[in-house]
């Protein structure tokens, strides 16, 4: 257990070391001396002397990784400071943010649950009936139609023009429907087809045959027997797209105005308001890194064959 | 199990997937024959007007033409898709064939990496990026190669370890070829396939992701013609005028779906297992 955690937490390290290495390379090589710009403001004639002393002062004659070695230092020291916009310390904002994002993950899961279930569970016992072709078509549909673009729709229809539900901002469970409904639906095409193609391979099982020749009864076939056989591969897809799920809230928290911090880090980067970028960047490691851990010691759990074998991950 | 509902299925598809290619010839001659608005000329008087012979699919707030920029917006959102997916194509697969080939501390190496890169999703390494170098396609491009690379150069590394223990490598290997003639002329035919399928399938993704962050304004900026900085621009006036919000939308859903069928035909084409596109 101590070497998933361990090996987790070294990716989110080798993640984070690289892509701040990426972009502080990229953004020394961008075109433009910032010594120059920076002593251009005032419109006077520079000196060769006055940019060597800026560049010294600044630390740019340093080599490169010496430079990105101080950048991290600061990074690492986690205080983060205050929000050049709000002025208020970083951490506070992002704590607060945390619970609503995670509200809608879960809400959009629930909905992907109500949307999937039935959808996958019909296409699998009618298949290639109509009721499977429905839901093909919707899978295809669903797949490509952008989650935002959806959202959109959704305000459009149900917000603005009936009226239903409020379309902005998070105001108890009410404000987290259109949200929770757009996110689950954007990501409920994947899990039908799943869901439908590992039902269809456990309804061929030996064990079915058996269990319809003991004149079991069919609904309880398919609860008992066939769903619960069909879940493991399911939750192991889940498990690795939790990550992305979360990633994908940040546009719907955009579109419905939904403070979390995926809102919080969108309004940052156009405010160009780099405490709270960073604290995000901190925030989305710890909870990548949380979320991965539980995931690898859930397979564990429910694959004892894994734990036998002492190997981590499917 | 072959039934008639597969064959019905592969045909469907081949019937979009043609369409969809005499759609592209025939918007590819349009904007570059026939183009008659400037994308980005500004017409007051010509505000959110509806549809007419003048303007088929109406114009926008600023009264620019809505099907010049639609088009346009094709060459930009499926170009930058494009462009992105083919970096991390040749980025990946040559590392990937390589580390697999060679094994060893590269071959440790790339894979950690990969790892680590595999476990943050797509959209917030691209957050990440845009909040560290500033907001902007170039950035977002950066953003989705970074990320991309890393599934071909995992498909390309996967398939010719299986490859190489094989007898005919082992006979190249006999007959004196060099290391790279054994990479290039005999492993990488055996990716082919296997990358189109997997690039097909991302390209849909990619176009997705650039869109979803041009619309909350990290990707492409207005007034680019780019469909999810289209829909952007137009949100105050979407309940006035609903084509604004119909038209981008729908055009990115055309392309999705296009590049995701073809994916699934070229899969059954080439017989790809189902995994590659996990």
């Amino acid at each position: 257990m101590i070497r998933i955690l361990a090996r987790r937490l070294a990716e989110v390290a080798i993640f984070l070391l690289l892509i701040t290495f990426v972009s502080f390379l990229f953004a020394r090589m961008a075109p433009g001396d910032p010594v120059l710009s920076i002593l251009r403001v005032d419109d006077l004639s520079v000196s060769a002397e006055q940019v060597e002393q800026l560049r010294e002062d600044m630390g740019f004659n340093e080599p490169l990784l010496v430079q990105y070695g101080e950048w991290l230092a600061d990074f690492a020291r986690l205080d983060f400071g205050n929000s050049y916009i709000s002025n208020q310390p970083v951490m506070d904002m992002l704590r607060g943010g945390v619970p609503a994002t995670l509200e809608l993950t879960l809400g959009g899961l629930f909905v992907m649950v109500l949307v999937a279930l039935p959808l996958g569970s019909l296409a699998a016992l009618y298949r290639g009936r109509w009721i499977d072709q429905v839901s093909r078509g919707l899978s295809l549909l669903g797949a490509a139609v952008p989650s935002f673009w959806l959202g959109l729709i959704l305000i459009d229809l149900l917000g603005v023009r009936l009226g239903w539900l409020p379309t902005m901002g998070r105001d108890g469970l009410h404000s987290a429907v259109l949200p929770s409904v757009t996110l689950g639906l954007a990501i409920s095409s994947v899990y039908v087809r799943l869901l439908r193609s590992s039902l269809i391979d456990s309804l061929n099982q030996e064990n079915i045959r058996a269990a319809r020749a003991r004149g079991i009864s069919e609904p309880r076939i398919f609860f008992s027997h066939v769903l619960r056989a069909s879940l493991p591969p399911v939750i192991t897809v889940f498990g690795v797209s939790l990550g992305s799920l979360i990633g994908g809230v940040v546009v719907i928290e955009v579109i419905f105005a939904y403070p979390g911090i995926g809102k919080m880090v969108v309004d940052a980067i156009r405010g160009r308001d780099y405490p709270m970028i960073q604290g995000y960047i901190f925030v989305m490691a710890i909870l990548v890194f949380v979320i991965n851990s539980i995931v690898d010691l859930s397979y564990r759990y429910l694959n004892p064959e894994l734990r036998l074998k002492g190997k981590g991950r499917v | 199990m072959k039934s008639g509902l597969t064959i019905n299925k592969t045909c469907a598809t081949k019937v979009f997937l043609s369409t969809f290619l005499i759609l592209i010839a025939s918007i590819a001659a349009y904007t570059f024959l026939i183009l008659k608005h400037d994308p980005s000329f500004v017409d007051l008087n010509e505000r959110l007007l509806p549809m007419s012979w003048q303007h088929p699919f109406g114009t926008d707030h600023l009264g620019r033409d809505m099907l010049t920029r639609i088009l346009l917006g094709f060459q930009l959102t499926v170009g930058y898709g494009f462009l992105a997916l083919l970096l991390a194509v040749a980025i990946g697969v040559p590392m990937g064939v390589i580390a697999g080939f060679k094994g060893g501390l590269i071959d440790r190496l790339l894979m950690r990496v990969a790892d680590a890169f595999l476990a943050f999703p797509d959209t917030v390494v691209a957050i990440v990026l845009s909040g560290l170098l500033g907001a902007g396609i170039e950035n977002l491009l950066l953003a989705i190669i970074l990320v991309k690379w890393v599934n071909y150069a995992r498909l390309a590394r996967s398939t010719v370890v299986t490859e190489r223990q094989k007898d005919y490598i082992t006979m190249a290997k006999i007959n004196g070829l060099s290391e790279w003639r054994i990479m290039l002329k005999h492993l990488f035919p055996h990716l082919i396939g296997h990358i189109l399928v997997l690039a097909s399938l991302d390209l849909g993704k990619i176009i997705l992701l650039i869109s979803s962050l041009s619309y909350i304004g990290l990707g492409a900026q207005p007034p680019a013609p780019e469909w999810g900085a289209m829909l952007n621009e137009a949100r105050p006036y979407f309940q006035t005028v609903p084509a604004l919000m119909i038209y981008p939308g729908l055009a990115i859903v055309t392309v999705v779906l296009f590049s995701n069928l073809l994916g699934d035909y070229l899969r059954d084409k080439f017989d790809v297992k189902k995994e590659v596109a996990e």
